[in-house]
């Protein structure tokens, strides 16, 4: 644990979020001088507007879970289950003749299921880690399983098709000409950063995080808050089911089973502190656009997919070590031979 | 300097240790020769700790030298220091919750010996052998965490004991133990002097260990202030140097005859903890409840904040009764705690000064949804202000503040929420001396104010200054009451410990 | 809190006796040795592995690489033979395969002793590191040609036959295996004073640093010993599997954790044991393989290994929340 007491250094150049930024801004750089033409097109552009909100969304649902000193290895159990419970919806009561009016309506009800199913999800690993004392990375991979398992066992395995046109809008269209996924992790974004800053609760987020054993003894109502973090993780969860459900145009529960490592690694890189306490969104965001730059730039450049895989990994090593390393103090200890201090 | 008998088997010289900048030791010299026993006294933040990590190889001395036998010691490591027969009984206990008994005991010296092997049937004859050297009778395969206190303090005084010690450290060694434990103890010191083991006290009260020792060596804020025979000092001097001043704090204004009773507990009782706990507290009173470690005292304290949730009895504030092990619901009846440990329990480290005062005001400030920072800062900065917080800028982290001033912005946090009974557990631990009388003042000042104040602790001279009324605890009940004028610090300690 | 330990144990060991009683009322041909050996054959690789990871969770950490360990070590050593010397006598290719794992384990070591890293995180980046660096510059063919010793390997069996009934059953010498590596790290934890120093690490990091415990060292020495195992475990799987295939085991990282934790062992360090661990491998073995037997059907086995997970968890979770609050 020692190690990560570390304090944010006050001041903007030396914030973890603004090492971030050079990188964000190092990597599509690099990719524009790279494959100018290819990167800086419009079209890969906008495919990237269209394919990093999904899996943005999850981090933002880790992220909050983070934040508690927690960590949330069911969110892409969560997203598969509410994914699937829509689409069976979707596919066996509406059916895909349901168009215009018929498709809006079914498609919200769909919606609101999701979101129930995610708030339901979340709310259970809540009541696992506050009410039964499981550690979250237990707790959370448990239910993970089974929220997996039932979306398994709903389908068999199989992927649900067979969906009402109407859903293609949550991850396929554009509003004013803004693919429409990334106007949704926008307002997600802004919303989990206000809940953050600006609210009582997430005050008491971050405090909790910092010191959970302090906000017991500060009275804090730290079970409320544990259930309210997953319920909303959940629900983010759900979200991000949805719009893979959508650019799929089918569900599945083992759809995007790379998204929870992904997830972990981009809120960590993000500056996100896996000990609870410390987490900016903007961080997220920045580490969010500097894995979606590599990722479409080695695309480019016919890099393979596993190479990415093991960039991003590289990358979260990296990071995590500059963040570490104390920097003033090496140089100190450099000057005065045996200072000893700390280890 | 002293007259020593013998060369000595530890000589410390010029030693400088600084921490980022905060000088702990700022060159001191220290001797201790075999078959001697030195007091090393000093409040907390003396340098006092610092010296012992240094002599136990934990941490390395910024400048200085340290001979052994003579000889110059080179970098001192746990290992190398304890293969000189160095052995340091922590405050903490420094044990091993998830091991047994015996290999909490044995497993130093296996480790100093360098082996390879961990031989258990030799592990268990060490520890029964020092067990019995003590004279104590604990289980050698029970697990450390289901240990009592009190006998997890003596597995740790058994550990300095099961290897060949040369030297033994033992830092605040008696805050567990009962009278006749201590006594037990300073027998067996007396003997380990007369095999030429050498020994050094760390302790604040050290009244009860000077009859065992030669020289007494008084740190202050990490310089050497006295040093001399043990026979030139008691306990007047000794608290004039280890504070650098006469003592001459007030006692607290008499209480107004007929005050209101504010607080009523009543037969509080909870399993293996404390029972049939019943006491009142009045307007403007400030009650102390002393005890050993263990005795109950800090598990009464947070049930009375509901941080424990009691078997059976009544809290009852301003007639109302307060529901049980809920510590919102005590806080909404106006109880504040403070609690003991502030750097785990008290204070959110990493955060800022300002969110640490405001935490407990966040609801307050909420309008539709969305804090008002603006009036959440204002109240904080006029808290921290009238408690005289020295704070550069409020939005740094609380970490950054010295130890009395961290002890202001926890009483601010909880001063902020307008409490009527304050529960203050251990309010000076770990506070420079200027401060601690500040912050007597301070608890002084809320008491006239018409505040109930409880004040925990095992500080008796804290607890004579401070308080009107004393309440004893042993064993988990409350054995004794006296007012404050009527007692002394020699008195109260027998009453707690006999 | 050693009864309690101890009922963890009792509570899996009487769980798996259930499994195993239901299992043979509904089916009689369950409770035969043809099933036994099955279930033994199983637990050979899933094993290995959860002895590995009981030994990081005692020591406080967590590791979720060695699944990517084990399948590069494999995969590797594989390539390697079948390019430089496809002869190669087994045991030389097992040593190399555990060679290359303890290399990788190595580098764990680095980042979470050398930098003072978290654990999960390190091992969540290496995870992608390994397994991406092998199936980039390595290779990412699935090798069915294996070089023709790690097919005998396969072949060698402690017994064989066929039962009165007819179902044929056999358990190879890869069991073996697990047997030693149970034996040799049983040793090491519990008469070595480097396996009491991973307890003391996990019991407390600053208490053994005090005492002169290195911690540095038996850290390096926990993920090196890991990635050893993991190795092990990758080459056998392959050997085994009669395919050196670069996209299995990983995912199995989380079962084996969940088997080590229904064992006993806690997230906070100090406390797993041997024991436990099979017993929490016994049980997760069973349920991958024979929970048709009980009627539950086979699509529900994701679910069920996470239901284990939480009460097997949940259960001392909730009793240790109980007793804390009456400690106070």
């Amino acid at each position: 644990m020692a190690s990560m007491t570390k304090v944010p250094a006050p001041g903007l150049v030396n914030s973890p979020e603004f090492r971030l930024l050079i990188i964000a801004i190092a990597v599509f750089g690099l990719m524009s001088v790279l494959s100018p033409d290819r990167f800086l097109s419009p079209q890969n552009l906008t495919s990237m507007a269209f394919q990093f909100p999904e899996f943005a969304i999850l981090a933002l649902a880790m992220t909050l879970a983070m934040m508690t000193g927690g960590i949330d290895l069911s969110v892409v159990g969560v997203a598969n289950l509410s994914a699937v419970s829509a689409a069976l919806l979707l596919a066996n009561v509406a059916g895909p003749e349901a168009t215009g009016a018929a498709g809006i309506f079914w498609l919200f009800v769909a919606i609101t299921l999701a979101l129930a199913i995610g708030a339901t999800a979340g709310f259970i690993n809540g009541v696992l880690v506050a009410n039964y004392g499981l550690p979250p990375i237990l707790a959370t991979l448990g239910a993970g399983l089974v929220f997996t398992g039932i979306a398994v066992a709903f389908t068999g395995g199989s992927a649900v098709m067979g969906l009402p046109p109407a859903i293609a809008f949550i991850g396929n269209e554009t509003l004013f000409g803004i693919p429409f996924p990334l106007i949704l992790f926008a307002l997600l974004a802004l919303g989990l950063h206000i809940l953050l800053t600006r609210t009582s609760f997430g005050l008491k987020v971050t405090m909790y995080g910092a010191n959970p054993r302090a906000a017991f003894f500060a009275a804090l109502d730290i079970d409320r808050i544990i259930l309210k973090v997953y319920t909303i993780a959940g629900m983010f969860s759900a979200t991000a089911g949805l719009v893979i459900m959508s650019r799929a145009n089918s569900a599945k529960a083992d759809y995007g089973s790379s998204y929870l490592l992904l997830a972990v690694l981009i809120a960590v890189l993000g500056g996100v502190n896996p000990y609870g306490g410390y987490g900016r969104v903007i961080g997220v965001v920045l580490a969010v656009l500097s894995m979606q730059f590599l990722s479409s730039g080695l695309n480019m450049l016919q890099v393979s997919n596993f190479a990415r895989e093991l960039i991003w990994g590289a990358l979260l090593i990296f990071v995590m070590v500059i963040n570490v390393v104390d920097w003033q103090a090496l140089r100190q200890r450099r000057r005065s031979v045996s200072s000893g201090g700390k280890t | 300097m002293t007259q020593e008998t013998s060369p000595p088997f530890i000589a410390m010289k010029g030693i400088v240790k600084r921490y980022a900048g905060v000088t702990a030791l700022g060159g001191v010299d220290f001797t201790v020769a075999p078959g001697e026993a030195v007091c090393l006294a000093g409040e907390n933040g003396s340098g006092k700790s610092t010296l012992i990590k240094i002599l136990a190889g934990v941490e390395q001395p910024t400048e200085g030298e340290i001979r052994i036998d003579r000889a110059l010691a080179g970098r001192l490591d746990p290992r190398v220091a304890s293969n000189a027969g160095i052995m340091v009984i922590f405050q903490d206990f420094s044990l091993f919750p998830n091991l047994s008994v015996a290999e909490n005991i044995a497993f130093a010296s296996q480790l100093a010996a360098h082996r390879s092997f961990y031989a258990r049937g030799e592990a268990r004859r060490v520890a029964k052998a020092a067990l019995e050297r003590i004279g104590v009778d604990i289980p050698l395969g029970a697990r450390l965490e289901d240990l009592p206190v009190a006998q997890k303090q003596l597995v740790a005084i058994c550990r300095g004991l099961a290897s060949d010690a040369r030297l033994l450290i033992l830092d605040e060694p008696t805050t567990a133990l009962t009278e006749r434990e201590v006594r037990r103890l300073l027998d067996i010191i007396r003997k380990l002097k007369e095999e030429g083991v050498a020994v050094i006290f760390v302790s604040h009260k050290l009244a009860e260990v000077l009859e065992v020792s030669e020289k007494v060596v008084v740190l202050r804020n990490g310089e050497k202030v006295a040093e001399g025979p043990a026979a030139e000092f008691d306990a007047a001097s000794l608290t004039y140097h280890m504070t650098g001043r006469e003592v001459a704090e007030a006692a607290p204004a008499p209480l107004a005859p007929g005050a209101e009773t504010l607080l009523t507990v009543e037969n509080l009782s909870k399993d293996g903890s404390f029972r049939n706990v019943s006491f009142t507290l009045a307007k403007g009173e400030i009650l102390g409840i002393t005890g050993l470690l263990g005795s109950g005292r800090t598990s009464l304290a947070k049930a009375l904040f509901g941080l424990v949730a009691s078997d059976a009895g009544r809290i009852n504030v301003n007639g109302q009764d307060v529901p049980l092990g809920d510590p919102i619901a005590a806080s909404e009846a106006h109880i504040g705690y403070v609690p003991e440990d502030r750097l785990t329990e008290g204070l959110f480290l990493t955060q800022s000064i300002v969110r640490n005062v405001s935490i407990g005001r966040l609801d307050a400030h909420e309008a539709s949804g969305f804090l008002n920072r603006k009036s959440l800062i204002g109240e904080a900065a006029d808290w921290l202000q009238k408690l005289k917080v020295k704070a550069p800028q409020i939005e740094a982290p609380v970490q950054s503040l010295s130890g009395g001033n961290q002890q202001r912005v926890a009483l601010a946090r909880w001063l902020a929420r307008a409490p009527q009974v304050l529960i203050l557990n251990g309010p000076s631990v770990g506070v420079d001396v200027g401060s601690k009388a500040d912050i007597h003042d301070i608890i002084r000042e809320l008491a006239t104010s018409g505040i109930g104040v409880i004040v925990i602790s095992d500080d008796l001279p804290e607890l004579l200054v401070t308080c009107h009324r004393i309440l004893v605890m042993r064993g988990g009940e409350i054995v004794d009451e006296t007012a404050a004028a009527d007692t002394s610090e020699d008195d109260l300690a027998h009453r707690l410990a006999s | 809190m050693k009864q309690l330990l101890t009922r963890n144990e009792t509570l899996v060991a009487l769980v798996i006796v259930a499994f195993c009683l239901v299992g043979t009322l509904s089916d009689p041909l369950f409770f035969t040795v043809t099933t036994l050996s099955d279930l033994l054959r199983a637990s050979i690789v899933i094993g290995i592995l959860a002895v590995g990871c009981v030994l990081v969770l005692i020591s406080g950490g967590i590791d979720v690489s060695f699944t990517a360990i084990a399948v590069f070590a494999m995969y590797a050593t594989t390539i390697f033979t079948l390019g430089v010397w496809p002869d190669m006598p087994w045991p030389l290719i097992f040593l190399i395969s555990i060679g290359i794992g303890a290399a990788l384990g190595a580098v764990n070591a680095l980042f979470i002793a050398g930098f003072g890293l978290p654990t999960l995180i390190v091992t969540l980046a290496t995870l992608s590191i390994f397994r991406g660096f092998l199936l980039t510059f390595v290779g990412s063919d699935r090798i069915s040609a294996l070089p023709p010793e790690m097919r005998n390997f396969s072949r060698l069996v402690i017994a064989r036959g066929n039962t009165e009934a007819g179902n044929f059953y056999s358990l190879p010498w890869a069991f073996a295996a697990l047997v030693l590596v149970i034996v040799l790290t049983w040793f090491i934890l519990q008469k070595t004073m480097l396996g009491r120093s991973i307890y003391a690490l996990g019991g407390s990091v600053e208490s053994a640093r005090r005492i002169g415990v290195n911690v540095r060292r038996t850290q390096v020495f926990v993920y090196v010993y890991v990635g050893a195992l993991a190795g092990l475990a990758g080459i056998i799987h392959g050997a085994m599997g009669r395919m050196a295939d670069p996209f299995s085991l990983v995912g199995l990282e989380l079962s084996v954790i969940a088997a080590v934790v229904l064992g006993g062992a806690r997230l906070i360090g100090g406390y797993g044991t041997i024991t436990g661990t099979l017993l929490g491998v016994g049980l997760i073995v069973l349920v991958q393989n024979s929970l048709i037997v009980l009627g539950i059907p086979s699509s529900w086995q994701t679910a069920t290994i996470g239901l284990l997970i939480l009460l097997g968890t949940g259960i001392p979770a909730y009793q240790a929340k109980r007793a804390a609050a009456r400690a106070g």
